[in-house]
């Protein structure tokens, strides 16, 4: 799960983590409330969304005065923000973060992620911030520096102290660089967090180490513990069909091709969305209906494909084992008598029950397409999704 | 022989008196030796009772001392299925199997800290488990799509597995054991693991190896195949067409900062002399290919 910028600055606060003072904002009213509030001279209006880069993308702009405060916050509310992480046709802007401006005179990197080749949580820091880590890792990887966290003691003093050093905070301001970097493991620990990210981490002109920008993601396997995530999640930042899909517990993913893809399992809906480019078509969406695949959970499947405008054809492929064939079949039939299928549909079954899986197709009076297997299935539902049968 | 698990392995349920738990090991249980391969269960509420005539132990220590179970497997929910496998390791087992899917990784990378030193062997979380044909199978693997042979089967995925056993057994060709190391980003036994068994298994010929995005998992077994391996491994990724920065079902299943992608770790699996397939429907075509 993805949160917003001035959501995690809230969260890393708490764990003394020094930050711009800043007022989330939902309109140009408030927006200009805030600024004169904070008080000063110079304000900060950024765009929260999701996604990054979007000081790049005209969605992070300085003000001068209440006057600018309220010019860029009126062109950047409402705006589409694309960055290199939207879409094509961007992300609508719907929040805002006013802060005070600060005064930047180095900017760096620090970050915190799982690292599995040590399954433990590397801690990521580099001279070099403000522009993203994967760039830095591309073009200078000397300059990153990681230190892979005991999860028994936590970030060490010397640990930390040996970053702040390494990334060119100067002694004099190391104390505060240790407090934030272990306030940031910290939360990076008890919030179940993924990714944990300050870019840029600033060294102001009279030398205190601030957290310009913030960045958290949190691992959705802990939600049943963080009940205060509800009121984080913005759905307005996720994909309708996503949002949909996890009503019912579908593990779905929007793609941009024209072949819906109703699978079982996590490892074969992914071949089975590569099989279909293999063949020269396009899958429209992942969708991993699990293993307790019931006719309701089918048929919002199905319902949530067919929004698709673009959608030419769906292809069903289940290995069955636990889940049986002719379940998946009665599903499938079921959902089709009752979202009136618009286009080609071809079933490919396995496993447990497979003959009486097809005898459920073959008697419904549907004109299903079956495949043999996994290949035969494919091509003819690239060749459906042509116009082809 | 086999890797893992063979007729003579002795399992206990950690989580035996849920839904989940009772299904599965009523189903192994009716498979091959099951019957006389699963002879304890474990729940600290119900000790004393019993499940399909199998005894229920208060804890793995106990029920480990007294059926001589050295294997566990854990169908325990998320929240607590960390901790069962830390009870486990704790009393010392062969090996865990971990079914549970879910578990936060912050548990699992406290689990993996604890588990530093220790002799048991862990396989998952979010897994499949283990199958040696006609012997035994512990898991949510359909048994009865498997037969006894000479393949090792090495997969992340349950249902890809399936996939690749039932295209071996299109063209006749058995497996000596399949193993499914699970979905997430924090486990247990990795693919190079599975692989140096399999190496070292008299009674396997080759290996189907198959991985998906995220980590590189695949990379360091590929590397190793290269150096050690004196049998044939074949390949299939998973996820060529999965986008950047979304996880694809599995939670480890996800391409971050460019890393893990399908490509990458099929350039290495090729230049490490793995045959590998863009193809999901012909893994079984490929291992055929390289058999002597």
């Amino acid at each position: 799960m993805k949160i917003h910028e001035y959501q995690a600055k809230e969260i890393l606060r708490k764990y003394g983590v020094a930050t711009p003072r800043g007022v989330p904002c939902f309109s140009v009213e408030e927006a200009v409330k805030a600024a004169q509030q904070l008080g000063g001279k110079v304000w900060v209006v950024k765009a929260q969304i999701h996604a990054g880069g979007r000081g790049k993308g005209g969605g992070v702009k300085v003000a001068k005065s209440p006057e600018e405060v309220r010019e860029w916050a009126g062109k950047i509310l409402g705006m589409m923000l694309k960055t290199h992480q939207t879409g094509p046709e961007g992300q609508k802007v719907r929040r805002l973060l006013v802060e005070e401006g600060a005064d930047i005179k180095k900017e760096l990197y620090v970050g915190m992620v799982v690292d599995r080749g040590t399954q433990r949580v590397a801690l990521m820091a580099s001279s070099e911030g403000g522009m993203d880590i994967e760039e830095v890792a591309a073009h200078a990887p000397e300059k990153i520096h990681k230190v892979f966290i005991d999860p028994g003691t936590g970030l060490k003093d010397a640990e930390a102290d040996g970053i702040a050093a390494k990334i060119g905070i100067p002694a004099a301001s190391v104390p505060q660089a240790r407090l934030i970097l272990k306030g940031l493991y910290k939360a990076f620990d008890e919030t179940d967090s993924s990714l944990a990210e300050i870019n840029p981490l600033i060294l102001t002109g009279n030398g205190s180490v601030v957290a310009l920008d913030a960045k958290m993601n949190f691992d959705d396997n802990a939600a049943f513990r963080h009940p205060e995530w509800q009121q984080l999640r913005d759905l307005g930042e996720e994909d309708p069909a996503e949002v949909e899909a996890s009503k019912y517990d579908l593990n779905y993913i929007q793609l941009d091709g024209d072949i819906g893809c109703l699978v079982n399992g996590a490892g074969l809906a992914m071949a089975t969305m590569d099989i279909i480019k293999l063949y020269g078509g396009a899958p429209a969406n992942f969708l991993d209906v699990g293993g307790g695949a019931t006719t309701e959970k089918v048929t919002e499947a199905f319902k949530i494909m067919l929004r698709i405008a673009h959608l030419k054809a769906i292809l069903v492929n289940i290995f069955g084992g636990i889940m049986k064939c002719d379940v998946i079949a009665a599903g499938v039939v079921a959902a089709a008598k009752q979202v009136s299928l618009r286009v080609p549909l071809v079933v490919r079954l396995e496993g447990t029950n497979v003959d009486l899986g097809k005898k459920i197709l073959a008697e419904s009076g549907l004109p299903i397409i079956s495949g043999n297997n996994m290949a035969d299935a494919a091509q003819k539902v690239v060749a459906a999704s042509r116009g082809k049968r | 022989m086999s890797i893992l698990i063979n007729k003579n392995t002795r399992v206990m349920t950690q989580g035996i008196t849920g839904k989940t738990g009772q299904f599965h090991t009523k189903m192994g249980k009716e498979y091959a030796n099951g019957r006389s391969c699963y002879v304890a269960g474990v729940n600290p509420k119900k000790p004393g009772e019993t499940y399909e005539g199998i005894p229920i132990f208060a804890t793995v220590k106990e029920a480990k001392q007294k059926t001589g179970a050295t294997v566990s497997v854990i169908y325990v929910p998320p929240p607590f299925a960390a901790a069962a496998i830390d009870e486990a390791v704790e009393a010392d087992l062969d090996l865990v199997i971990c079914i549970t899917e879910g578990i936060p990784v912050r548990d699992m990378i406290r689990t993996k800290y604890k588990m530093q030193g220790k002799r048991t062997r862990l396989v998952g979380p979010n897994c499949p488990g283990v199958i040696t044909p006609d012997e035994i199978k512990i898991g949510i693997m359909p048994g009865h799509i498997h037969k006894k042979g000479r393949i090792g089967v090495v997969s992340r995925s349950g249902t890809l597995t399936y996939e690749a056993v039932g295209q071996l057994m299109e063209l006749g060709l058995g497996q000596s054991s399949c193993v499914g190391t699970g979905g997430d980003p924090v486990n247990g036994l990795k693919h190079i693991d599975v692989l140096k068994m399999f190496n070292d298994d008299p009674e396997t010929d080759a290996v189907i190896m198959v991985g998906e995005i995220g980590g590189s998992d695949e990379e360091n077994a590929a590397r190793w195949v290269k150096a050690g391996m004196n049998k044939p491994v074949v390949g299939f990724i998973a996820g060529v067409t999965a986008p950047p920065g979304k996880r694809m079902g599995h939670a480890g299943a996800i391409i971050s900062g460019g890393k893990g992608t399908a490509q990458e770790k099929l350039a290495v699996m090729e230049e490490c002399g793995i045959k590998v397939t863009k193809n999901p429907a012909e893994m079984g075509k490929l291992l055929k290919s390289v058999l002597k």
